[in-house]
């Protein structure tokens, strides 16, 4: 098996504080792999090690062979970064912000600008190219920033939490925009906060949370992992609640919580909901609402890390009445 | 993934070649931000003009000797003041997340800085020429030769490159752009004001004179009186020559210190 990115006990400390405390982690080639966590769980710090950006305190990475603090050359000779951190400049236009990469990249005036148009024109950008880039909007902005980082053509691309703050369009066009580079054989580091995004885009995960790894694998094996949707049951007379919880406990075979007069409780297998519905109807219970729901990132953490998650951290992603 | 074809590290040339574009890339920006060229221009000229018909009167008894006296020192002023300029961009790039960009290419290391400073000095050589005109238009004459008046302007240039590593250094310690212009309020007003730069220091109090005396303001505005307008000079000129070194060797190495550990 061919490794893009190989890191291992990747240590980073700031002071007191540790930002990431012995982080592993194995990246096929040709593969988006996600890194999810919350805001400060260290998956900056990780993108920034395997970017050349920063050097760990303990541990080594090895990205397309190379070692990112001893042949850091050879590695920036290999990736593109775009993220929260790397940016255009906002004074030059969005033809000159690439030109300028393209000619810093080694390129002659006509293979910079040639290659900058054709950006442009793939990101729809070119109505735009003659405008500096701090009249961009937010979607534009990291559009070109994901562009200026994809003008050396590289074998691998870390995108650090590539559409936090963009509304669902432009995020939804930027994840088309990744699936096309992944088809033509990029290799891709995502970070994202939002587990919705990792599951979109990524075949492997590793959830970070106080800059440890404390899950891995593929969506699916962390949604089984981990009961990713959550059912809820909110009987019509809340008198009903005791038989509701009885009910969906025998049935999900987990440990449903009531509050507010609904119950709810992770589950691994949507297809249980038909048989909530038929045993309540036949208990008697009359359903005022009935959902299944997408785990939000707090969610996931619980029953990751059996911390609990603040009740008002539970946001509903989608619902199925 | 392959591991053969990629080269270990930046070839001079190449990097002389990074500098030379990010210098690019400072200088047309000034196209699409036209006041930029403005400000760095309409300052001195206000200097200028409101220093020699205000107080060159009083000072000198007249305008025209009294801008034959200020001129070199409003140059001067007007050069370390830019310095600033380069403390500042480089505190914006850091900022707005510029470098990391140009860090994660595989480009020479020192070449963001060397473009910074080279678009910096090409920023000076325009100012610089922009006063000189002005100044002849309102009646400064060069009183020796070619070669001197050259000599003069390459002066101040290299001179201002000498004080652009301390703006460098405090471009790289500050969190940001506004307090590199508080650093340049604070330290280079004084330092500009106790020299002979605007005033002849005869009436100043005793101490005053003696750190006006060895201030490199001074020094340097008197190389650039000598080689422009009275002849001789090359005292003054040599001693600013070291002033710049010295300032180099103390705040280059701490500057490139402080550049390596930010970006």
């Amino acid at each position: 098996m061919t490794y893009a990115i190989e890191a291992q006990g990747l240590v980073k400390r700031y002071g007191d504080t540790t930002a990431l405390n012995g982080v592993d982690l194995a990246i096929q080639a040709g593969t988006v792999f996600g890194l999810l966590g919350p805001n400060g769980a260290g998956k900056t710090t990780a993108v920034r090690i395997l970017g050349t950006l920063l050097r760990p305190d303990a541990g080594r990475a090895v990205v397309g062979g190379y070692d990112v603090v001893r042949q850091a050359h050879q590695v920036r000779q290999l990736i593109g970064l775009t993220g929260q951190y790397a940016s255009v400049d906002e004074a030059l236009t969005g033809l000159e912000n690439l030109i300028l990469i393209g000619r810093l990249l080694g390129m002659s005036r006509a293979g910079a600008r040639a290659r900058a148009t054709e950006l442009l024109r793939g990101f729809r950008l070119d109505d735009a190219a003659g405008k500096p880039a701090k009249a961009y909007s937010g979607g534009m902005r990291r559009r070109l920033d994901l562009a200026a980082s994809l003008v050396g053509r590289p074998e691998l691309l870390y995108l650090d939490e590539p559409t936090t703050g963009l509304d669902p369009r432009s995020r939804n066009e930027m994840w088309d925009i990744v699936r096309e580079l992944v088809a033509g054989g990029v290799t891709v580091l995502l970070t994202t906060q939002y587990l919705e995004e990792a599951d979109q885009l990524a075949g492997s995960l590793a959830v970070i949370d106080h800059g440890r790894v404390i899950a891995d694998g593929s969506p699916a094996e962390l949604k089984a992992r981990t009961g990713a949707q959550i059912l809820s049951v909110r009987p019509a007379d809340p008198a009903g609640v005791p038989v509701a919880l009885a009910v969906v406990a025998e049935l999900t075979g987990g440990v449903p919580e009531a509050a507010g007069g609904t119950v709810t409780v992770p589950v691994s297998d949507p297809a249980l909901m038909p048989a909530i519905v038929a045993r309540l109807d036949l208990s008697g219970i009359t359903v005022a609402e009935l959902a299944l729901r997408s785990a939000s990132l707090d969610e996931v953490f619980l029953s990751l890390t059996g911390q609990r998650a603040t009740p008002g951290a539970l946001v509903p992603e989608k619902s199925a009445a | 993934m392959t591991a053969a074809t990629f080269s270990p590290r930046v070839s001079p040339i190449a990097g002389l070649r990074h500098s030379m574009t990010l210098a690019w890339r400072t200088l047309v920006q000034i196209k699409h931000n036209p006041a930029e060229l403005i400000d760095f221009s309409i300052q001195p000229i206000m200097f200028l003009v409101l220093f020699t018909y205000v107080f060159g009167g009083a000072i000198s008894g007249n305008t025209g000797d009294y801008l034959t006296f200020a001129l070199p020192g409003i140059i001067v002023q007007n050069a370390l003041f830019a310095t600033l300029n380069t403390g500042m961009g480089l505190s914006t790039d850091l900022q707005k997340g510029v470098f990391d960009r140009l860090r994660s290419l595989p480009i020479a290391r020192f070449a963001p800085l060397a473009g910074r400073i080279v678009s910096d000095i090409v920023k000076q050589s325009w100012a610089l020429a922009l006063l000189l005109g002005l100044g002849v238009v309102l009646g400064f004459r060069i009183g020796t030769d070619v070669p001197s008046a050259i000599s003069g302007y390459l002066l101040v240039l290299v001179c201002s490159l000498g004080f652009s590593w301390l703006a460098v250094l405090v471009g790289m310690l500050a969190a940001n752009p506004e307090k590199v212009q508080i650093f340049g309020f604070v330290v280079m007003f004084p330092l500009t004001f106790t020299s002979n730069a605007f005033v002849p220091t005869a009436t100043m109090p005793g101490w005053l004179q003696a750190w006006a005396k060895v201030n490199p303001v001074t020094i340097l505005a008197d190389a650039v009186r000598g080689l422009w307008v009275t002849g001789g000079g090359s005292g003054p000129a040599l001693q600013s020559l070291l002033w710049a070194a010295a300032l180099t060797a103390v705040f280059a190495p701490l500057a490139v210190r402080a550049f390596k550990r930010r970006t």
